[in-house]
């Protein structure tokens, strides 16, 4: 059974959007993740997400990944983006627009 | 329960390991929702998620017992 880092490891490489969330995008379970998953449905793109709550290994082991203390966190391209402050400053500087138009109308594989 | 976190005491954290930065911080929801702001040379040329892992450094062990949220926004100038 791999390990918890290889688990996360394939998804985040696995997917080009990747929300490791608190709760689902239709029900988030935290403001930080609330806000995140208003940004990124936005832009109308596929993203998968990953609802840390229900595993706390996956919860803290997200965190031992990115070396980062908080949820949400956001991977593009298998990149670490960032948290929520991040995340809305991307999206206020158009930073984010530019990384998820490879993604706009290209519905998830 | 661990003792609530007062915002002088994360600014104070943060200018221990940062001495040169400006900080303002302030509790903006219960007592464990915070808003700060670091503005350091020191961030100068660091990607944010660089900028922000030295701000989580700083705070250390506080950050996950205390800290529920916090809003972090940094620069170098």
């Amino acid at each position: 059974m791999s390990t918890v880092l290889e688990q996360i490891d394939g998804v985040v490489k696995g997917n080009d959007v990747v929300l490791f969330m608190k709760g689902t995008p239709q029900m988030p379970q935290c403001g930080f993740s609330q806000q995140v998953v208003a940004i990124l449905n936005s832009y109308g793109i596929p993203y998968a997400a990953v609802n840390v709550l229900l595993d706390p290994a996956i919860r803290q082991g997200i965190k031992d990944y990115a070396d980062w203390p908080t949820i949400p966190q956001l991977y593009i391209q298998g990149e670490f983006m960032g948290g929520c402050d991040i995340v809305n400053e991307m999206h206020a500087n158009g930073e984010l627009e530019t990384m998820l138009k490879p993604f706009q109308n290209k519905e998830n594989a | 329960m661990t003792e609530a976190i007062r915002p002088e005491m994360l600014e104070k954290l943060v200018l221990e390991a940062m001495p040169d930065a400006k900080v303002k911080v302030r509790c903006y929801s219960g007592d464990d929702h915070f808003e700060m702001e670091v503005i350091s040379p020191a961030f100068e040329g660091k990607s944010r998620i660089a900028q922000h892992k030295m701000v989580y450094a700083a705070l250390g062990d506080n950050m996950r017992a205390a800290v529920h949220a916090l809003a972090l926004k940094t620069s170098a100038s």
